[in-house]
């Protein structure tokens, strides 16, 4: 017979899988964040010594629940001496005492997506729900999403208070977007994510690491909403193939995160990483993520750019890359979407199909297109492809522009590697 | 909750007839507010130039003509509203004739506790 492990083990393997889950019921049961958070964490202490024993309940999460409420109608009636709108929450909450224990089950993928509506409230301001986001439904620390976004724990946490003060002053509900509202709502949601992907995603390389994790975060994020499309009904086509687009996006950039940079934290461009270093699972994952969404036929920005990644990731060497694929790709991400980054991308990916001097044609036909000309990754590509037709005065120029419009430093080096080597020509 | 959604647009950039068009559809709203039980008050305003702002500095009254804040948009009207939350409110802020020119401000009304009874 195998011991069985310790509770105070599966009290904290809990409490990683379950606890914002808790979190997000309570909060509707109570109608308060704050109230809600230390219900929870006095329920899991309960756990911790009542569990000792009487053994595990068989539904440990209901129990936390239904523990949590109960600990939540002590701490209103133990402050209510003190705080009379305290009273408000005891005869304005009847679910708070009432709700059987088998709806508290039953309620939880949608309460899960009432915190993530909420957080992501367009009339919040896109930090607020960026923090709120991290804060309440992954359940990082004050000091975790602080460091993240490289700003002090207090400034961060004075912007979670703000932003719960709204929620509650403004009426803010604590609601899943009806049918009609659904898609705009699902898009802010979508672009939260997006947007602390990128923020890991871009800033993970050199000097600050720790940002890395907000891809992971990111990740979870969109597996979670796509696991909670297809346990509810709120969609009008379930799963929604921007959260699959999304999430596959995600997958594949981040497959490629280990070989993007060297061991000295210099750039490593995408034709010359060691794809067999690319990690295959996320690749699959993405892949089919890509199909499905695809499939749909309901195909958005987030799948179309989710379909290049994809043609990138199964490229096995990068002259199997398949850029006739690619530039049609762009073609319908143009139609989507056009911006001139896009229309950068698309230039040089027709480059890299018909040769350096017609991609040069492309690019320099698009210079005066919104704000390429102060983009340093417009100036980067113009610069590369100069080098390749051997027009190294152009080149030396293109890069020395690049150089003065980038702070990053890993960019600033890879861009000085390149003038030194083109020096050797002129 | 009670929300004040407040109407501001350009009040130059509606000609007569556009004017007239507005009137009728929030009049058409108000009505349905009122059916839901959801209508506490709305006027539309006369324009900025009729408009006296009243400030006291140390015990003295000033009085001035127009709003103080050079803008491009005024304040042309009004509606108050009960609703549960935020969600309905900008539901019907949406509704306002005036969000398709201007701008809808959704401002939650700051209800006092504890009032005194007037005696």
């Amino acid at each position: 017979m195998t011991p069985n492990p310790p509770v105070n083990k599966i009290v904290e393997q809990l409490y990683q899988t379950d606890s914002r889950q808790v979190y997000a019921t309570l909060v509707r049961l109570i109608g308060d964040f704050d109230l809600a958070e230390e219900a929870m964490h006095e329920a899991f202490a309960a756990a911790m010594l009542q569990w000792e024993d009487a053994g595990i309940p068989d539904h440990p999460t209901a129990w936390l629940i239904s523990t949590g409420r109960f600990k939540a109608i002590d701490m209103i009636r133990r402050r209510e001496r003190f705080d009379a709108s305290m009273q408000q929450i005891l005869s304005q909450r009847p679910s708070l005492t009432q709700s059987p224990l088998e709806s508290l089950l039953t309620e939880i993928p949608d309460d899960q997506l009432r915190l993530i509506f909420t957080c992501c409230h367009p009339s919040l301001a896109i930090e607020a729900q960026l923090a709120l986001t991290l804060r309440e439904v992954c359940g990082l620390t004050t000091e975790q999403v602080a460091s993240a976004f490289l700003i002090s724990p207090a400034t961060l946490a004075q912007r979670i208070v703000r932003a719960k003060a709204k929620i509650k002053t403004a009426g803010i509900p604590y609601e899943i977007p009806d049918i009609q509202q659904m898609p705009q709502r699902l898009d802010a949601v979508l672009h939260v994510i997006y947007l602390l992907f990128n923020e890991g995603y871009n800033t993970s390389s050199g000097e600050h690491v720790t940002a890395g994790a907000l891809s992971d975060e990111a990740i979870r994020l969109g597996s979670l909403l796509l696991d909670l499309q297809s346990q509810t009904d709120h969609w009008s086509t379930s799963p929604d193939a921007d959260v699959m687009g999304l999430l596959a996006l995600m997958l594949l950039q981040t497959s490629r995160r280990r070989t993007r940079t060297d061991e000295h934290g210099d750039i490593v461009l995408l034709e010359d990483q060691d794809r067999s270093q690319w990690d295959q699972d996320m690749i699959r994952q993405g892949v089919e993520l890509v199909e499905q969404a695809m499939a749909t036929g309901e195909v958005g920005s987030y799948t179309i750019q989710a379909a290049i990644a994809a043609e990138h990731a199964r490229a096995s060497d990068v002259s199997l890359t398949n850029w006739g694929q690619i530039v049609r790709l762009y073609d319908v991400l143009l139609q989507i979407q056009n911006s001139p980054v896009i229309a950068l991308n698309r230039a040089v990916a027709i480059a890299m199909r018909d040769g350096p001097e017609i991609g040069l044609t492309h690019l320099e036909a698009i210079s005066g297109r919104g704000e390429l000309a102060e983009y340093y990754l417009y100036h980067a590509a113009r610069a590369d492809l100069c080098r390749r037709l051997e027009r190294y005065e152009d080149a030396h120029d293109a890069y020395e522009r690049a150089l003065s419009l980038t702070q990053q430093e890993p960019e600033q080096r890879y861009l000085q590697k390149r003038l030194e080597e083109i020096s050797k020509f002129m | 909750m009670k929300y004040l959604l407040l109407i501001y647009a350009d009040e130059q950039s509606y000609t007569p007839q556009e004017r007239q068009a507005c009137y009728v559809e929030s009049t058409q709203l108000t009505h349905e507010l009122n059916e839901n039980g959801q209508y506490l008050g709305a006027s539309p305003l006369h324009p900025v130039a009729t408009a006296t702002s009243v400030r006291i500095r140390e015990g003295k009254r000033l009085i001035t003509d127009g709003p103080f804040a050079e803008t491009h948009e005024q304040l042309g009207g009004y509606y108050l509203i009960d609703v549960a939350d935020l969600d309905q409110a900008i539901e019907i802020a949406a509704k306002i004739p005036g969000a398709k020119k201007g701008t809808v401000e959704i401002r939650p009304v700051y209800e006092l506790p504890d009032l005194p009874d007037i005696q």
